[in-house]
This record gives C-alpha cells, sequence and structure tokens, in this order.
C-alpha cells in the first residue's frame, strides 16, 4: 500500500474538492444522495488521514509524506507537500471537525435551505484548510490560503445571522487586506534567495537568504501581519467577533477549530523559521500582543450578552496564550502552541456546536435570557459545562496543557529575549487564567444553573440528539483524552518542534 | 529521567506496585456513576462506596509497610513513575507516585474520612435533588485528592490540586436553584484560582532551578545548595500563595465560610478534613525549599498566626452551626501553618491527622443536628440532648478535643504546637513569640466557642418550634461514622504522645527533629482550655457576665466582626464588580468604538476611493477603451450579485491596485 507514502496526503487534499465536483453534478432537491457523498468525501480522508498516522515515524522530526512536482516552472512555483509534526496534527484536527461538521449538518441544515451547495462549500473549504497545512511551497500555501476565503465567505454571507453581509465581507476583505502584505513578503522571499524559490524547506536552509536586517524586518513584518490578521492577534480580532456571530453553527465550528490556527501555523512554518533573526526582534512585541490579547479577550468576554460573541472574544484569549507560546521561540513554548492550537480547536468547536443547538432550540443566545438549562436539558447542559470547564484550563482536560506550558515557556524565553517581558507576560497570562475562569462560570451561573425562567416553563426542549451526539462524541472524548495522556499530541509535535528550535539556535 | 532520584533496586512489595491503584479506582468510579448510576438501585451510591472502600483496602497495606521501612536509614520512600510527556530536548513529566511516611498519613486521613462520608450520604442525602452526580463528584474528589497525595512531582500535584478544587465548586454548587449558593461555589473557585496562579509560578521556577518537577529530586537539589536563595524564597512564597487559597489562609480565606452552602457531609469531607489541608500539605510536601529560605518561613508563620486569631474570633459570633465550624477550620488550618512557619514540622502534620477526625466529627455531627431541626441556625435548636443522645455524646467529644481537653486527640497536637512555637521563641525568634502568643490566644478562644456551640446547641430550652419540629436521632448510616470518628477524636491522638512512645514522630518528621515534651507548656495548655470552656459555659449557657455588646463601648468591634473585616465588601467592591461590570464594558466598548472603528473607518475609505475612482476615473477614461471587458465583468458581477450585495469588488480592485504599486516599489528600491 505505498500509494498511502506517495498519494495519501494529495488524496487528503483534493478528495474533499472531488466531492464537491460529485456534489455539483447531483441535482437539486436529491438532499439525502448529497448528504452522502458529503460523508463520504469527507470520511475518505480521514481514513487515508488514519492510515497515514500507521506509517508516521513518529520520532523523525523531519518532513514525511512529501510529494514535490514541478508545477509552474517559469516562477519556479512547485507542488511540494508533506507534513511533520507540527503540520499532522493540524491536517488530522481539520479532518475529522469537516467530517463532524457534515455529520451535524445531517441532523440540522441552516436556512435558506440548500444542502447540495452548503456542503459543497465545507468541502471546498476543507481542501482549502488542509492544503495550507501541507504545503511546502510558498506559492501553493499561498492560493490554499486564499481558497479558504472563498467558501467561509459565501457560508457567512449567505446562511448567516442577522448581520450576516457585513461580517462576511469584513471577514473577507480583512484578512485579504492581510494576505496582500503576506504575499509581498513572500514575492519578497523569493527575490532575496539564491537560487531564487518559494520553496519553504529551502528557504529555512542556512545562506540560501541574504539581505540587510532592515529588509528582513519589513519582511517579517509584512508575513505577520497577514498571519496575525488570521489569528487573529490583538488588535486585528475585530473581524471575529462579527464574523463568529453572525456565521451559521458548522461555520463558526470550521472558523474556530481549524481556520484561526492557520495564522498560528504559518508563524511556525514560515516567519519564524525562514526569518529567524527578525522574529527575536519581532518576538516581545508579539508575546506582548499576545499577553493583551488574553487580558483583553477575558474582560471583552465578561461584558458580553450574547453566547456565541462571549465564544468568539474566549478564542482572541486562547490563540493569545497560542502566540505567547510561539513568542517564546523555544521548544517548550512552540510544543505548547501546538498543542494549544489542538486543544482549542476541539474545545471551542465544541461550544460553539453546543451554542449553536441551544440557539437552535431557544432562539435566543442571550445569557441573561437563558437560565436553568441543566433543568431542561440534562445533557445538553452537562455538556456545556464540561467544554466550558475545559476551556478555562482545568488541568486533566485538554486546554490545560497548552496554556500551563506556555506560561511555562515565557518563563524562560530564547536566549537574548528579554526575561523580565515575558515574565511579565507570563503574569499577565496568570491573571488571565483567573478571567477566564470568572467569565465561564459567570456565563454557566447564568445559562445552566438557576430556576428556568417563567418563558421557557412550558416549552418542551428536546435534549442531544443522537446525531449531535455522534459528531460531539469524538470532540469531547479527545478534550479528556488529550488532557489526561498529552503525550499523545507532544509525542507527534517534539521532535518537529525540537528540529525547528534548532534553526532558531543556529 | 531525572537520575537522582533511586528508584528502589530490588523490585517493590507487591501491595506498593499496585498503589496507582488508590487514585484510580475512585477516578473510574467517577465515570461509572456518570454513565450506569442511575440504572442502578442504589443510584450510583453503591459504585462510590465500593470505590473508596477498595482504596482504603490498599491503603492500610501500604500504611504498614512504608511505616515498617521507615526505620530504616536508608528509605526515602518508594518511588514509580512512568513518563507521562516528553518536551523538548531534555525535559519529561513523569505520572507516577511516591510514597513515605507523609503519603501514607494522608491516604489514612483521605480514605477513612471519604468512607465515612460516603456511608453517612446515602441516608443525609436520600431523595435530595442531583443524588447521583451527587456521588459522581465525590468519588471524583476522592479520586483527585489521592493524586494530589501520591503525586511524586509538582505538575501532576497541581492536576489533583485543580480537580479537587473543581469538585469543591460543584458540590458548594450543589443546590444551584438558589444564586447564593452558585454565587459561593465561584466565589471558592476563583479565590482559590488566585492562589493557584502563584502557585503554577513557583512551580515553574523551581522547575527551571532544578530542571525537574520531581519532588524528591527537587528536594535533594535544595539539600546540596545548588540554588540561590533568593529563588528558593520566590519559589517558597510563590509555592506558600498557593496554600494561602487552598487552605483558607488570611486574606484568600473569605471562599471558606460561603463554601457552607455545599450539603454538610460536602464540608465534613472537602473543607474540613481533605482539599483545605492540600495547602498545608503542599508545604509540608515542599518543606525542603521553605526550611532553605527562613524569610519565607517567617511570613508561613505569621500569616498562621494572623488567620487563626482572626477567624477564632469569627467563630465566636456565628450563629449558623456550620460557619462556626468553618471560621474554626479556618483557625485550625492557621494552627498547622503556623506550626510548620515556626520549624514544629511533625507537630503541624500531627494537626492534620487529629483535627481531620474531630472536625469530620462535628461537621456530620452538625448535619445530624440540621437535619433534625431543618436549620442551620443555633437560634433554632438548644436542649437536644435527649432526643438526639448518639449525635449529643459524640458532638461533645468533637468539640472538647477542638477545645483542648487533656487526653482527646486535639489536646496533643495542639500542645506539640504550642511546645514548637515557646521553643521557637525561647530561641530567640520574635515571630516565635507572635505565633506562641496568638496560638494561646486562639486556643483559649477556641475552647470558649467550642463551649458556646456545644450548649447552644444541645444544651438549655429547645429554640425551635416545638409544635412543628419533632427532632430525632438519626439513622445508623449517619450515626456509625459519627461514633467511629468520635473514637478516633479521643484515640486518634495516642500514636503521637509525647515522649518515645511518638509513633508519629518516626512516621514523619523532617531531619532529626525530637519531639519535645514541656510539662509547662501542656499545663499551660490545660489551663486555656479549662479557661476558655468555662468562660463559654459561664456565658451561653449560665447567662454569667452577659452584655449587650452592640450598646458597649466595644460595639465597634462587634461590627467589625459581624462585617468579617470588611474584607468581603472590599473584594467585591473594589476588585470583583468594578472588573466584571465596568472594566470589562469600558474594553468592550474600546473594542466597538477604537479598534472596531478604525476597520470600519478602513473600510469605508477604501470604498470611497473605489467609488471616486469609478466615477472619475474608470468610467470617462478607461471605460471608453476597454468596454468589452467591462461587459463581461458586469455580466459576472451580475451573477455574483445574487450572492451578496456588498461592494466586494471595488475594495478587491483597490487592494491589487495597491499589490501592483507595492511590488513595483519594492522591486524599484530593492
Amino acid at each position: 500500500m505505498d500509494w498511502i507514502t506517495d498519494w495519501g496526503l494529495t488524496l487528503v487534499v483534493f478528495l474533499p474538492a472531488l466531492g464537491a465536483v460529485f456534489m455539483a453534478l447531483t441535482p437539486k432537491g436529491r438532499d439525502s444522495t448529497i448528504k452522502f457523498w458529503a460523508l463520504v468525501f469527507t470520511g475518505l480522508p480521514l481514513l487515508v488521514g488514519l492510515l497515514m498516522l500507521g506509517r508516521y515515524q513518529y520520532s523523525d522530526g523531519g518532513f514525511q509524506f512529501e510529494t514535490n512536482l514541478r508545477w509552474i516552472p517559469s516562477i519556479d512555483a512547485n507542488y511540494h507537500i508533506g507534513v511533520d509534526g507540527i503540520a499532522l496534527p493540524m491536517v488530522m484536527l481539520s479532518l475529522l471537525v469537516t467530517f463532524l461538521c457534515v455529520i451535524y449538518s445531517c441532523w440540522h441544515l441552516p436556512e435558506p435551505h440548500n444542502p447540495k451547495l452548503f456542503l459543497a462549500l465545507c468541502l471546498l473549504l476543507e481542501t482549502g484548510m488542509t492544503g495550507t497545512f501541507v504545503a511546502l511551497d510558498l506559492v501553493l500555501f499561498f492560493i490554499f490560503w486564499e481558497v479558504v476565503l472563498v467558501p467561509m465567505y459565501f457560508i457567512i454571507g449567505l446562511w448567516g445571522g442577522p448581520r450576516r453581509e457585513y461580517a462576511a465581507i469584513k471577514f473577507f476583505l480583512y484578512t485579504f487586506f492581510g494576505s496582500v502584505f503576506m504575499l509581498l513578503g513572500f514575492l519578497a522571499l523569493y527575490f532575496q534567495s539564491d537560487p531564487h524559490t518559494f520553496d519553504i524547506v529551502l528557504l529555512q536552509q542556512a545562506g540560501v537568504l541574504s539581505m540587510t536586517k532592515t529588509a528582513a524586518n519589513l519582511i517579517f513584518a509584512g508575513i505577520a501581519l497577514g498571519l496575525a490578521i488570521k489569528v487573529p492577534m490583538w488588535p486585528f480580532h475585530t473581524w471575529l467577533p462579527d464574523a463568529h456571530t453572525e456565521a451559521p453553527t458548522v461555520g463558526s465550528v470550521l472558523l474556530a477549530a481549524v481556520l484561526l490556527k492557520m495564522g498560528t501555523y504559518g508563524f511556525v512554518r514560515i516567519a519564524i523559521p525562514i526569518l529567524p533573526d527578525a522574529a527575536r526582534t519581532f518576538a516581545p512585541f508579539i508575546g506582548a500582543l499576545a499577553a493583551i490579547a488574553i487580558i483583553y479577550g477575558a474582560l471583552n468576554c465578561l461584558a458580553q450578552v450574547d453566547l456565541k460573541r462571549m465564544i468568539a472574544f474566549s478564542s482572541v484569549g486562547h490563540m493569545g496564550f497560542v502566540m505567547l507560546g510561539i513568542a517564546t521561540m523555544t521548544d517548550v513554548g512552540i510544543n505548547a502552541a501546538v498543542f494549544g492550537m489542538v486543544a482549542h480547536g476541539v474545545i471551542t468547536g465544541m461550544l460553539f456546536f453546543i451554542a449553536g443547538s441551544i440557539h437552535e432550540r431557544y432562539h435566543t443566545r442571550d445569557i441573561p435570557e437563558l437560565g436553568g438549562l441543566v433543568l431542561k436539558m440534562p445533557v445538553m447542559g452537562g455538556l456545556l459545562a464540561y467544554s466550558a470547564i475545559a476551556s478555562l484550563g482545568l488541568p486533566g482536560l485538554a486546554g490545560f496543557w497548552g496554556e500551563v506550558t506556555a506560561l511555562l515557556a515565557s518563563y524562560n524565553p530564547l536566549e537574548g529575549l528579554d526575561l523580565t517581558w515575558f515574565r511579565t507576560f507570563m503574569v499577565l497570562g496568570g491573571i488571565g487564567t483567573v478571567l477566564t475562569a470568572g467569565y465561564f462560570l459567570w456565563m454557566l451561573q447564568r445559562v445552566n444553573l438557576g430556576k428556568v425562567p417563567a418563558q421557557w416553563q412550558d416549552k418542551n426542549f428536546a435534549d442531544a440528539q443522537p446525531l449531535e451526539l455522534a459528531a460531539w462524541v469524538p470532540l469531547l472524548a479527545l478534550i479528556l483524552i488529550l488532557g489526561v495522556f498529552p503525550k499523545l499530541i507532544l509525542d507527534v509535535t517534539n521532535p518537529a518542534v525540537v528540529e525547528l528550535t534548532q534553526l532558531l539556535t543556529r | 529521567m531525572v537520575s537522582t532520584v533511586k528508584e528502589t533496586a530490588e523490585a517493590l512489595p507487591g501491595v506498593i506496585e499496585i498503589a496507582w491503584l488508590i487514585p484510580v479506582i475512585p477516578t473510574v468510579c467517577f465515570f461509572l456513576i456518570v454513565f450506569f448510576g442511575k440504572k442502578l438501585k442504589g443510584k450510583g451510591a453503591e459504585i462510590g462506596i465500593a470505590g473508596i472502600v477498595a482504596a482504603l483496602a490498599l491503603s492500610i497495606p501500604v500504611f504498614f509497610k512504608t511505616i515498617g521501612q521507615l526505620g530504616h536509614k536508608d528509605f526515602h520512600g518508594y518511588s514509580k513513575s512512568v513518563t507521562w510527556m516528553e518536551f523538548g530536548d531534555k525535559e519529561v513529566l513523569e505520572l507516577g507516585y511516591r510514597i513515605d511516611g507523609l503519603t501514607v498519613v494522608m491516604l489514612l486521613v483521605v480514605c477513612f474520612v471519604a468512607l465515612m462520608v460516603h456511608i453517612y450520604s446515602t441516608a443525609y442525602m436520600k431523595g435530595e435533588v442531583r443524588y447521583t452526580f451527587y456521588y459522581a463528584a465525590l468519588s471524583l474528589f476522592t479520586g483527585s485528592m489521592l493524586n494530589l497525595v501520591l503525586a511524586n512531582n509538582l505538575l501532576q500535584l497541581l492536576v489533583g490540586w485543580e480537580g479537587v478544587g473543581v469538585c469543591s465548586y460543584l458540590l458548594i454548587g450543589h443546590y444551584w436553584e438558589e444564586k447564593e449558593n452558585s454565587n459561593a461555589a465561584i466565589k471558592a473557585f476563583l479565590t482559590t484560582r488566585i492562589g493557584d496562579v502563584g502557585f503554577m509560578f513557583g512551580i515553574f521556577v523551581l522547575f527551571f532551578a532544578a530542571k525537574t518537577f520531581n519532588i524528591q529530586a527537587i528536594t535533594e537539589i535544595v539539600e546540596e545548595g545548588h540554588i540561590s536563595n533568593t529563588v528558593l524564597t520566590t519559589a517558597a512564597l510563590l509555592l506558600f500563595a498557593g496554600a494561602i487559597g487552598k487552605s483558607a489562609q488570611f486574606p484568600l480565606h473569605v471562599w471558606l465560610p460561603d463554601a457552607m452552602a455545599g450539603p454538610t457531609p460536602v464540608s465534613a469531607l472537602i473543607h474540613a478534613a481533605t482539599m483545605v489541608v492540600a495547602g498545608v500539605y503542599l508545604v509540608a510536601r515542599m518543606y525542603t525549599v521553605f526550611h532553605a529560605s527562613p524569610d519565607a518561613l517567617q511570613v508561613v508563620a505569621i500569616i498562621g498566626a494572623i488567620t487563626m486569631l482572626m477567624a477564632a474570633l469569627l467563630a465566636l459570633i456565628q450563629n449558623d452551626i456550620k460557619r462556626v465550624l468553618a471560621y474554626s477550620t479556618i483557625s485550625q488550618l492557621a494552627y498547622m501553618v503556623a506550626a510548620l512557619g515556626v520549624g514544629a514540622y511533625t507537630a503541624g502534620v500531627f494537626h492534620i491527622w487529629t483535627h481531620a477526625w474531630f472536625k469530620a466529627l462535628l461537621f456530620l455531627g452538625a448535619g445530624s443536628v440540621i437535619h433534625a431541626v431543618h436549620s442551620n441556625n443555633m437560634s433554632d435548636m438548644g436542649g437536644l440532648k435527649d432526643q438526639l443522645p448518639i449525635t449529643h455524646k459524640t458532638y461533645l467529644i468533637g468539640c472538647l478535643a477542638l477545645a483542648g481537653m487533656p487526653g482527646l486527640a486535639g489536646f496533643w497536637s495542639k500542645d506539640e504546637i504550642l511546645t514548637g512555637a515557646f521553643d521557637s521563641a525561647t530561641h530567640g525568634s520574635t515571630v516565635g513569640w507572635v505565633v506562641f502568643i496568638s496560638a494561646s490566644l486562639t486556643a483559649f478562644l477556641t475552647a470558649c466557642y467550642s463551649a458556646r456551640m456545644y450548649f447552644l446547641t444541645f444544651r438549655g430550652n429547645p429554640k425551635y418550634d416545638t409544635s412543628h419540629v419533632h427532632p430525632h436521632e438519626s439513622p445508623a448510616a449517619m450515626t456509625t461514622p459519627l461514633i467511629l470518628l468520635a473514637v478516633l477524636a479521643v484515640a486518634g491522638g495516642w500514636i503521637g504522645l509525647p515522649g518515645s512512645w511518638n509513633q508519629f514522630a518516626k512516621w514523619v518528621h523532617f531531619g532529626e527533629e525530637h519531639a519535645v515534651f514541656s510539662f509547662p507548656v501542656a499545663a499551660f495548655g490545660t489551663l486555656l482550655f479549662v479557661g476558655g470552656f468555662a468562660l463559654g459555659w459561664a456565658m451561653f449557657h449560665k447567662g454569667k457576665f452577659r452584655f449587650d455588646i452592640k450598646k458597649s463601648p466595644l460595639a465597634w468591634s462587634y461590627k467589625l466582626l459581624e462585617n468579617k473585616y470588611y474584607l468581603d465588601d472590599l473584594y467585591m467592591g473594589v476588585i470583583v464588580r468594578p472588573i466584571r461590570d465596568q472594566v470589562s464594558r469600558f474594553a468592550y466598548w474600546t473594542n466597538q468604538n477604537i479598534l472596531d472603528a478604525v476597520v470600519n473607518a478602513g473600510g469605508a475609505a477604501a470604498l470611497g476611493l473605489g467609488k471616486s475612482l469609478y466615477k472619475n476615473v474608470d468610467q470617462p477614461v478607461i471605460d471608453g477603451a476597454v468596454n468589452g471587458t467591462a461587459r463581461i465583468t458586469g455580466k459576472i458581477g451580475d451573477t455574483l450579485k445574487f450572492f451578496q450585495t456588498g461592494n466586494v469588488q471595488y475594495y478587491a480592485a483597490v487592494l491589487f491596485i495597491g499589490i501592483g504599486i507595492s511590488v513595483a516599489g519594492f522591486l524599484y528600491f530593492n
């Protein structure tokens, strides 16, 4: 079965796009056929992904399942893909979450009813996301990066809430605005490298790039801006609450669980290893923005009335922890970041699922209007509490390890980085964990606990349904399993992270 | 792997080999109860009880095996671990356990009290809401607490530490239909979390100083003097911040009285005998670090001295019987903390042991009384001596043990602490004097409020509505634990008798410490007990020396106590409410009106520019030339219009022009 080694990754990336074609050919209205194709074409990549897990060499920190074909010779752009221990968890996360989103969609589709277009867009999105995580060529990376924008733009714009158009355009243009600078950076890297290349692996090698410090800093700033908007880092995060609030449930889940990670992944894959010296210059600023994000995100959460908007702001804080880990530029910090990305993906994805299902039943997400939800729906309420407690970083659940190790790393960042600053960030992060606990527990108190308000007393809400649970159980299980056995992720990431950090200290 | 930890060369004794099951069994029971509890006859309680019986059944042989080894010179405890995770080049986090004298003492305390509470609750919680979930949370709590006790490294200890915290949150808020109960739960979680952040940073400091999380390894590295004093002081104070939160010491003690909102058996287990002593346990476990930093130890002692007196005074004026016990617990925990602070290591840990029995007894007894009169307030009790004979007798034993009656458990540990403080004081330590004086006053007050509590509850005339309330003794499931704990409240101290009979000091000691006995101090302690108890009896039973404090010149002090030194108001008014209501709203305001406004303005500007370009450049100039192209674009545009009505095209056009200019510029300047 050598085809997995050679073509597994390509299959994983393009099977969903092929599925979208199949669905385009299916006549409209045949909903069950369409759902079937969607399940098949998200299930198959997941299956291939699992098979790849079986063949992956875990102790090897380099790239595996590599394919490198000439693609656009005139600009030296190659179809170069591969995964290492940093990309692999991201790819698996994308495959799993998209599959679960399709399962969830089999239970519930947002209005206006158009499963064909909706699911086809989800599949296209999957191709873009996994493509971004496996691309080892800057042109390829950029194309996948942009491919992601379009389906998400339509998902928000067509199936979103009342302010969907504003949110969709803001999402699209803000990210696009950032990508312009990122693209400029990529082009600059190409012209500054000798021989000219877009290859991410080559660009990381010593001596390929030669330029002045200022040029390197400018290029880093350009790329970092594009990535920072996607993460999103404070103060570039304002598109996020709008996009999340307006997006349909599945859109929010994909956005939180996967799309945001493209930004942080870009830092780890491209910006930092290719331009380590510039990264060192910028690290304290990134750390500072991250620390601000943690506190600022938490404070904003306290002020939210809309449940989904609160979860969106909580992402700002959590991605702050991830960026703080990255900013330390140490093996501990980057391991923390990758772990944090996966943990945030499963936990926040889960929270958005539940928020969507609550909205589906109550037709409101206003925290003060809800109340006594556990009395109405014990399972749903229990899962909300479980996910919220995971998100506030309880040890033994997944959220803890990413945060605690990020803080641990910022106690002792890469040599040469300012200790005082990073320890200040650590303290701010610590305060952030208290605030995070505060807003989640306060939310739980108002949503889950207390007596059932008069307006809901006579209503009958169906507790979590089988298809909902089918979509959630894998995430719920992962939250616990990764919390108890963080090794499962760290054994994958660590060899790759160690290789990466060797680039930073050379 | 950390090389400094010497794994026992020969294979571990069988029961030690499987000691990891002790925390695992109750944790597994949690899941069993959650998934299957409701379908069972006992609604899940039987799983919980079976789990804790198994944990206790394993703990007892572990205890005997370990104390049998403690005499041997080279024996530093059993340990066993597997790699939990690796990160970076060298850093390893283990998952493992370490068993020494301190561990086994704690194992017995946790398992036994947990068992008593599990049994007691079958009757006490009968018919209550969420009965099954209650047992699930108890099991998870027990598992986490045992993990905390057995952990061989600090991060694993932190996992247990936070685990017990969240169970405490769940159980305090058990009756969450009432908002004040869930408020109490949140308050408990957040207040302790503040300390936990310090604890976490303390772990970081030690990790980077010692390059390991392993407790034994850190201990050895500190003993060898490889870590500077500044670092040790920092680490010790940060760890102590965690202890202040968890063990409810000043100024983070405010959560514990509110935590009484939880069911009473929970208070007995979590908020008296086990979780709240985790802070003291942490200091004892990391004592090498504290001992190496005299400054840190002084802080520990002073905090203990302040807390014990402050809380004992509050215990004196409470009407709610559980709140008397809560403040008493804070005060007694402070006794332990202060003991460790003045170097009386064995005495401090010994007080964990004795306090667990008599305080669990008192809480469960209080539960039995509350069960009978349906009120927490002592103003609704009185004269219950005959209606509740077993509860009465056992409660009296508990009160006397708490008050420090010679011969009972509390006396011996309290005496050791007083002796330790006195010893430190006479060796020229000012802090020693502070602790000794504070501890003496506290001992007197303790005896006084114990007497007050006993007499107001069981003696005198009934104050409940005798026409409606007919108190009767609780069922055997509740009285049996009371009797067993009463036995321990009497005899539990006998293993720590002064002199050569002292077994406890052989199990738990720091360095070559001797258990000292000083007859004058013991006599002084007895005097404090007699005086305090007699005063309580005279004032609250006989009605002597009573005066209306609210009209006396001491009215201000009463007001101060009534308002709990205004600490709650301070925290709520200065920290919690401003952050929750004002700072957060201001942050959101800046988000909407500054950060987002910039983005919107940018969008509007681009849109304006696009429109203006379209009107002034595109239409008159370019359009003529490229009319054909434009028509096609327009067609596409029309199609796309179906999907949205925004102006993406304009923005995109402007942006692409921007790219072009920038690329050209970049190339030009290179």
